[in-house]
């Protein structure tokens, strides 16, 4: 009998008490500055590796980095991103053609994800809606940009494993050749 | 002679309308404004000046909206509903007292459109009419949403209606008569609120549940049922229900300036200023709890209502009758 009017009244207590500290808490709020951010008066600089507008970058020697792989629209879950690959005389891939529809984007960044010579990235530049549908198929001159992005240091060729521009062993963070028969005990 | 009497109630009904739709209007500006800086942010400010044109806009847009009707709904109810809701609420002011009588060119005016001798009958009457419009809206539209809303609607503010009822008893019995104006002649001295305030909790409670708004706003609860009663409701008639609903808010704020703050009396202000002061008191309060709680579960609902609300002013009512007879 005692331990269930003690629960009862605690059981009060904490109910006064949390209807209480539910209206002082909003009424604090009532009194500082709304964290509002104005849209198109106060544009925020957002982080450099947000997800917006996409581009082709360049290696620092001024060459596309894409080599037409596929693996981004391959990547892509909404299939925005088409391409054509050639090969130019020296035997390197490039795309004659690359296309990205930002009326399908969904700027989930798989496509930087999955491309390995860090051609294609996502800016952090939003501002490019259109009521014009079109508009918004952007062609390869649209996307090309003449720096490197987010890797301006950057070339594919320092580190792939084969001789295109950096003969066999000099490539970035690979050793000498071994000598296999140096292994021999 | 009845022509003038015809023409004076016209000015009264239609001038009471006006600054009644006004009210509800800019209260749904004041409670996006409020209710913004209550959660640190800014609300609507682009229509106008600090918003200001919001109401209008939104009007406007809901006017211009088509007027959808569900394939399968029930025609004649489904256009029915949402002019009772708002129709009741809108018809509660006409037994609200503005102030004393007042004489103009040898005639005594009373300042409120029916001096009704069963007033309080009559608000109590007219918020258990509101339940149809809840009711029968869900149940014309023909969707389950609206169905499941509309049941818990008419449970909820069936329910409430008790304790709405029953604290209002001890009032009555303290200014012996149920008339609105009389009920405040009885307040000329100190307000009822500070002889009962059990009375006034019990009604705030319960006025906070018949407006079906946070944390009683289970028949339109968003999470589970999208709109409640009426999800199907678009254009104006999705905007008479929420005028009904806002305009069913100031008439809560005016009963209870009426039955527990003195209605129109008060220092300084004149009474009509009193009251508006008053009435707007309680849709100010409604908003802050809205941005305080979260919604509350059906059973808690309902255990509030019938283990505590009604037993408490049964006892108010049994204590107040006894305090009454022992001193005279």
């Amino acid at each position: 009998m005692h331990a269930k009017i003690r629960r009862i009244g605690t059981n009060i207590f904490s109910g006064i008490r949390g209807t209480v500290r539910a209206y002082s808490t909003t009424l604090r709020h009532l009194f500082r500055r709304p964290i509002t951010e104005q849209y198109p008066e106060y544009r925020r600089e957002l982080p450099e590796r947000s997800r917006a507008r996409i581009i082709l970058t360049r290696s620092p020697d001024g060459e596309e980095r894409c080599v037409a792989c596929f693996l981004c629209s391959g990547a892509c879950p909404v299939d925005c991103i088409s391409m054509q690959a050639a090969e130019r005389e020296d035997g390197r891939r490039y795309a004659p053609w690359f296309r990205i529809n930002f009326g399908r984007c969904i700027y989930c960044g798989l496509c930087e994800e999955a491309c390995p010579t860090l051609a294609i990235q996502l800016t952090p530049d939003y501002e490019f809606s259109s009521r014009r549908i079109l508009s918004l198929v952007y062609e390869k001159q649209d996307l090309l940009v003449d720096h490197g992005g987010k890797h301006p240091q950057y070339d594919f060729y320092d580190h792939a494993g084969v001789e295109d521009k950096t003969t066999k062993g000099m490539h970035a963070s690979e050793g000498a050749p071994v000598n296999v028969k140096g292994n021999l005990p | 002679m009845w022509s003038l009497g015809l023409l004076l109630l016209f000015v009264k009904v239609y001038g009471l309308l006006l600054v009644v739709l006004l009210l509800a209007a800019y209260l749904v500006l004041l409670e996006r404004k409020l209710l913004g800086r209550l959660q640190i942010r800014l609300g609507p400010n682009r229509a106008g000046i600090f918003g200001i044109l919001q109401p209008i806009a939104d009007g406007l847009k809901m006017l211009l909206k088509e007027d959808v009707v569900p394939g399968r709904a029930d025609r004649a109810l489904f256009l029915l509903a949402p002019a009772v809701v708002s129709g009741t609420a809108l018809l509660t002011f006409a037994v609200i007292p503005l102030g004393e009588q007042i004489t103009l060119w040898g005639r005594e005016i009373p300042l409120m459109i029916a001096d009704l001798n069963v007033g309080v009958l009559y608000v109590l009457a007219l918020s258990s009419l509101g339940v149809y419009g809840v009711a029968l809206g869900g149940w014309a539209s023909n969707s389950k949403y609206s169905l499941l809303g509309a049941v818990r609607g008419a449970a909820q503010l069936i329910s409430y209606e008790l304790p709405l009822a029953l604290s209002l008893v001890p009032v009555i019995m303290l200014a012996g008569s149920l008339s609105l104006s009389d009920i405040v002649r009885a307040q000329a001295g100190y307000p009822f609120l500070l002889v009962q305030p059990v009375g006034f909790f019990i009604f705030l409670v319960s006025s906070m549940a018949e407006s079906k708004r946070l944390p009683f706003d289970l028949p339109e609860a968003e999470n589970e049922l999208m709109a409640g009663y009426h999800t199907e409701y678009s254009g104006m008639r999705f905007g008479l229900f929420f005028l009904g609903e806002y305009a069913h808010m100031i008439a809560l704020g005016a009963l209870v300036a009426v039955f527990f703050l003195g209605g129109w009396h008060g220092p300084f202000l004149p009474p009509g200023l009193w009251l508006l002061v008053k009435t707007m008191l309680i849709p100010l309060f409604l908003i802050w709890t809205r941005a305080s709680f979260p919604r509350l579960r059906y059973d808690q609902l309902m255990h509030f209502c019938w283990k505590i609300l009604i037993p408490v002013a049964v006892l108010n009512i049994v204590a107040t009758g006894a305090f009454m007879v022992f001193t005279g």
